[in-house]
């Protein structure tokens, strides 16, 4: 481990902000990218699945 | 290949080619602007606009760092291996201005030669160890210099 | 008459159908997510608690193990984004298409992930968050070149003219690409040089190279999760009217 203590690694010699910022940014684009194709498919296999079920009912 | 795809093909390669050349030529053209600073060497002779705002870049010399006891007035001097210029800057210098490493200075040359500077930048390079990797190096004598040509493109 | 030889392998023309891809990438799947949760869960861990700091940079270094993958992965999704449009273009490929319009929003997001980190970092470590540099400003470029395509393509009523317009747009900034690479070494920029090459020994010791070729790997199976995810929504999207189509959503 490169650090000592738990609040050592979270202050990370005084640059803390920019590490944790960085990471965090970078957290939120990936889970932005998984989440949203994910729940796009939901959406579209739900509004699919309801257009064919009105046309078996024509 | 049936000769429409082969068409189309030629029209890709026609687009991505002419705008290669397009821009490179553009980019030929504009060398000198797209430059972020001028080295000590274009300095010395006479490339850059004297009494206007510009940024140089060099290596700072070993022992070369004064600073003023009583402000923040700093000067020390940058070079690219072939020649030197003198920077003065009043301010708070970045946390990785060091001697033998690179810098990149905005400000002004002023008539007596010197560079007056409004901002200091520090300019790393690539080379990344950890602390006892770098007392080892420095011990040795065995510190990676930034080249010449990093300052003078 | 018969002068439609084939020169391209087989695999090439299977792709080809949206029926055939949407069921390769989704046995893909669940391989890739196996290995970007792992590669990139170590990869974090390692950048952020094992790998030894910066002997001039401290613990801000650390924010290479994002910046890096992200700046490479942002060229690389560019570089995938122009050769499928290519592709669509020429051999007039629907997942072609697909797959050029899937990645630029991926590219889009990788691309400001790549900036931010690298402000962030520079405010440290150069005393800036930006300068108007030969690499700073290409990248730049590089994500309006990603929105440009967004948003031609929504401009857009029909899908394949659509798809035709974006891929000639992606084709005309790929020259980008080899501006972003060389702009350290053609001019004076306050970016340092290349990190990571496929040629030279990295200018850092195994301790600290490692853990980022493990988070760059992890970040490219990341990215094709998402990409196939998305691939395989258009598909579905596109082919709703067909019969596999049909069936699936009965199944569901």
């Amino acid at each position: 481990m490169s650090f000592d203590s738990f609040s050592d690694f979270l202050a990370m010699g005084g640059h803390g902000l920019y590490v944790w910022l960085s990471y965090g940014i970078a957290l939120a684009v990936i889970v932005i990218n998984l989440v949203g194709p994910v729940m796009a498919r939901k959406q579209l296999l739900a509004d699919l699945l309801r257009r064919l079920r009105r046309e078996g009912n024509n | 290949m049936n000769p429409k795809r082969k068409q189309r093909l030629l029209l890709v390669l026609f687009i991505v080619f002419g705008v290669s050349i397009a821009v490179g030529l553009t980019m030929y053209a504009l060398s000198q602007n797209i430059n972020l600073f001028y080295s000590p060497k274009q300095i010395v002779a006479g490339e850059a606009p004297v009494d206007t705002r510009i940024r140089a870049g060099g290596m700072v010399v070993d022992g070369s760092v004064k600073r003023d006891p009583n402000s923040l007035a700093v000067s020390f001097d940058m070079t690219d291996y072939e020649s030197t210029v003198t920077v003065q800057y009043t301010g708070i210098l970045p946390d990785l201005f060091r001697e033998g490493q690179g810098i990149v200075a905005q400000g002004k040359m002023d008539s007596s030669g010197i560079f007056q500077a409004v901002e200091v930048l520090a300019k790393h390079d690539e080379n990344y160890m950890p602390p006892e990797v770098a007392e080892a190096l420095e011990a040795a004598g065995k510190m990676p210099q930034p080249e010449a040509e990093v300052f003078n493109k | 008459m018969a002068e439609n030889k084939k020169w391209l392998p087989r695999w090439f023309y299977q792709m080809a159908s949206p029926r055939w891809c949407y069921e390769f990438c989704g046995r893909l799947l669940p391989w890739f997510v196996v290995a970007a949760v792992l590669l990139l869960g170590a990869g974090t861990a390692w950048a952020l608690a094992w790998a030894p700091a910066d002997y001039q940079q401290g613990n801000s270094f650390r924010i290479i193990y994002i910046h890096v993958p992200a700046a490479i992965l942002a060229q690389s999704c560019y570089m995938l984004m122009a050769v499928a449009g290519a592709i669509g273009l020429i051999w007039k490929m629907k997942v072609a298409d697909m797959v050029a319009k899937s990645c630029a929003p991926i590219g889009a997001t990788i691309a400001v992930l790549a900036l931010a980190t690298g402000a962030i970092w520079g405010k440290p470590t150069w005393g800036a968050w930006w300068v108007w540099d030969a690499r700073l400003t290409s990248m730049l470029v590089l994500l309006f070149l990603y929105l440009g395509v967004i948003a031609l393509h929504s401009a857009m009523e029909s899908e394949n003219t659509a798809a035709q317009a974006t891929s000639v747009l992606a084709l005309v900034g790929l020259v980008n690409i080899p501006i972003i690479k060389y702009s350290v070494e053609w001019w004076n920029t306050l970016h340092q040089p290349a990190t990571f090459t496929l040629t030279e020994k990295p200018a850092m010791p195994m301790e600290m190279w490692l853990p980022l070729l493990v988070m760059v790997i992890g970040f490219y199976c990341f990215f094709s999760v998402s990409l196939m995810l998305r691939v395989r929504n258009e598909i579905l999207h596109r082919e709703r009217r067909a019969g596999w189509v049909r069936t699936l959503l009965e199944k569901a």
